[in-house]
């Protein structure tokens, strides 16, 4: 049926007739949850974006042609981000594409992008895999501009380690996500060789409401944490189970549980627990301020990270186009992958050979229902 | 031990929730012999009632967007479980008279298929949604707010067993209504006309039973068990979303398999049975089997015994 859609899709492009005037416009894609169990994420990114494209094209553009947003909603499945990728290339005909934040969704994404040639732009999915291909090689077209898992799992490990000074954790994964998944095997392992011992490895999938019985058995095991991994309307659910049980240790997390919804359904459930982040909002950096305040002006809340790396995401993409000898996939993503030192808000980007960006991480703190700065790991 | 009793507990507060769906499969196949497969979104529709309802009242935390929210009260609580059950008993008459009875007398694969089509228009008619409007409520996973504040009874804290108030309303109201439905069909003239038209519906019409009343409150009944079952559900596991009764209904209906499709106590304890071996399952087992469980007891309970565990074998006369 979809690929029945794509086709019918393609044939009317070519009915209609694909006449590329030169036009003062640079139509960029961008794929995002607008709706679905990671709607904040989506809407961030989005609004990061805009906020961006606005700056820019006040400064007058890139090669002194305006910067168009086109968005299409995924609802937070794969198999639509694909789709919306699709539609997007074919019959858009974007020069770029902007997305996803799930790791899942940006791997359905790739293969698209690199067949089509059309540089894409994840913000935020950390998953090593999504700038990969099967064999292991660097996909020409796909770039991330935050750090990758591997780094992000060590971070939390050593933050248990060091900081909270835990030796004993249970970790409860979502299985049906490759971001889950990952993150929790990069933490396993540096948490192990750090010396701590993980007493139990629990799993679930999306859209799980009753995680009872695999916090009970973690109950059992006695952990000083729990790691889970996951997004943040899971993770919100999964707390209030956790302290119905009677458990009070800390939880501890990544990036997917950056929104203002976690705290919403978590009612405090959360407090005295840890996640690791890509920035935080108390740096005293002036691009950190500034970008705060422009944010809080045009939407009237605070910027969290998936925003932040929106507006990161639509720099990059004007910095490479700004350089690229022409607007064309081949010489856009050649500009990419030369990004080197690029001043953006959560920290200055630099595109290593397998396209991702080498950052510091920062450890957010929960206390009082909000998250606070709590510690900055370099990698 | 603490984790076997912990265990039992939460398996039970599942399962009741699964009891009451099947018993509303249960009814309906009863009496029509049709597998009403949009059963499992009257649920969903009664959780979204209940979460309606409460933001019209301005209750509990999330519904009326953070602030100015009023502590839950059980008496308000049970006004809103009471009004989402009639909306969805109603909604159970509305399906049953433009969807099922126009179809009463055509093959029963027709009224199946067309199960299955009003299960998708509630499924993905809730999720469509006009920028920003309240409803329908679109996908994005809604928080159901706290009706009422549920806290540890401490009776079995001296085993480190965690019972909740929550859990014991849930159980307690789950009972009653079961032990009503139960007065309803065995004791009550409605109940008697309804087991006649099960038996056989045009020689109970001959009767001068009036037929389509009593499937149309077999309906409404069945939607009313729906709608309280999400109710119960949505406090305890507060994440609501148009697909929830998806994964669900089908769990619940293999419940109704298990007991017996057609007999209401089969109905109790196939949900109980089903959520404690899936509670067990996950908690000793591997917790990502948790499906693969309920799906195994139905393809074990139609290849042992078809007529499950309450249900009466009947042998189809030439």
């Amino acid at each position: 049926m979809r690929f029945l859609r794509v086709v019918a899709a393609a044939a009317l492009v070519l009915a209609i007739g694909c006449s590329k005037k030169e036009s003062s416009e640079i139509l960029i894609g961008h794929v995002a949850s607008l709706t679905g169990s990671e709607a904040t994420f989506g809407q961030s990114t989005d609004n990061g974006i805009k906020l961006a494209f606005e700056e820019l094209n006040k400064a007058g553009g890139v090669k002194g042609k305006k910067l168009v947003l086109k968005t299409l909603d995924d609802q937070g499945k794969p198999e639509e981000a694909q789709v919306a990728a699709t539609r997007l290339i074919v019959n858009d005909k974007v020069t770029l594409i902007i997305g996803e934040v799930a790791s899942s969704r940006s791997l359905a994404m790739g293969p698209v992008a690199e067949k089509n040639k059309v540089p894409m732009i994840s913000t935020a999915s950390t998953n090593p895999k999504v700038t990969l291909d099967q064999q292991g090689n660097t996909l020409k077209y796909v770039f991330r501009v935050c750090f990758i898992d591997p780094f992000q799992g060590t971070v939390m490990a050593k933050f248990a380690r060091e900081n909270m000074k835990i030796s004993k954790v249970a970790v409860l994964r979502d299985v049906g996500n490759a971001y889950s998944v990952g993150l929790a095997d990069f933490f396993e392992d540096t948490f192990k060789k750090m010396g701590g011992e993980i007493v139990t490895d629990q799993s679930f999938k999306a859209g799980d409401q009753d995680f009872k019985a695999q916090l009970t058995k973690i109950r059992e095991t006695n952990p000083e944490a729990i790691y889970v991994p996951a997004y943040y309307t899971d993770v919100g659910l999964i707390s209030r189970q956790v302290r119905e049980l009677g458990m009070k240790v800390p939880l501890m997390g990544g990036d997917g549980w950056d929104s203002e919804e976690l705290y919403k359904i978590s009612q405090g459930a959360l407090n005295g627990s840890f996640f690791s982040n890509h920035y935080t909002t108390e740096s005293p950096d002036e691009r950190v301020k500034s970008f705060i305040e422009k944010y809080k002006a045009a939407y009237g809340s605070v910027p969290d990270a998936l925003a932040a790396l929106g507006y990161d995401a639509a720099l990059v993409a004007a910095d490479a186009m700004n350089r690229a000898k022409d607007l064309s996939g081949p010489a856009i993503a050649d500009a990419l992958a030369a990004t080197k030192d690029f001043k953006a808000v959560t920290g200055n980007i630099t595109l290593n050979e397998q396209h991702n960006a080498v950052k510091s991480a920062v450890v957010i703190a929960i206390d009082n229902n909000a998250g606070k700065y709590a510690a900055t790991v370099s990698p | 031990m603490t984790e076997f009793l912990q265990h039992l507990v939460n398996g039970v507060s599942l399962g009741t929730i699964y009891a009451l769906i099947a018993l509303g499969y249960t009814m309906v196949y009863g009496v029509l012999k049709l597998i009403n497969f949009a059963h499992g979104d009257v649920y969903m529709v009664g959780a979204f009632m209940g979460y309606y309802l409460a933001g019209f009242w301005r209750l509990g935390g999330a519904a009326s967007a953070g602030g100015g929210a009023t502590p839950g009260s059980v008496v308000r609580a049970f006004l809103i479980t009471a009004a989402s059950m009639v909306v969805c008993g109603f909604l159970g008459y509305v399906i049953e008279r433009f969807a099922y009875r126009p179809l009463r007398d055509r093959p029963r694969l027709t009224a199946l298929i067309t199960a299955i089509g009003v299960s998708f228009l509630l499924e993905f008619g809730f999720q469509l949604n006009f920028r920003g409007s309240n409803f329908p409520p679109g996908p994005t996973p809604r928080i159901f707010p706290t009706l009422f504040e549920g806290h540890d009874t401490g009776w079995l804290s001296a085993l480190g067993v965690n019972l909740y108030t929550t859990d014991l309303l849930t159980l307690g109201v789950a009972i009653l209504l079961m032990v009503l439905l139960q007065w309803i069909v065995y004791r009550t003239k409605f109940g008697t006309a309804m087991r006649a038209v099960s038996f056989d519906h045009q020689v109970a019409g001959l009767m001068g039973i009036p037929v389509n009343r009593i499937i149309s409150w077999t309906f409404v009944l069945g939607s009313a068990l729906a709608a309280a079952a999400g109710i119960l559900f949505a406090v305890t596991r507060p994440r609501i979303d148009p697909l929830m009764g998806l994964m669900f209904g089908l769990k619940a209906f293999v419940a109704a398999v298990l007991g017996g499709i057609g007999s209401v106590p089969g109905a109790m304890v196939g949900g109980m049975v089903l959520g404690l071996s899936e509670e067990f399952v996950a908690g000793y087992l591997l917790s990502s089997y948790r499906d693969a469980i309920a799906f195994g007891i139905l393809i074990l309970v139609l290849v042992l015994r078809p007529s499950g565990l309450f249900g009466r074998t009947t042998v189809e006369k030439v």
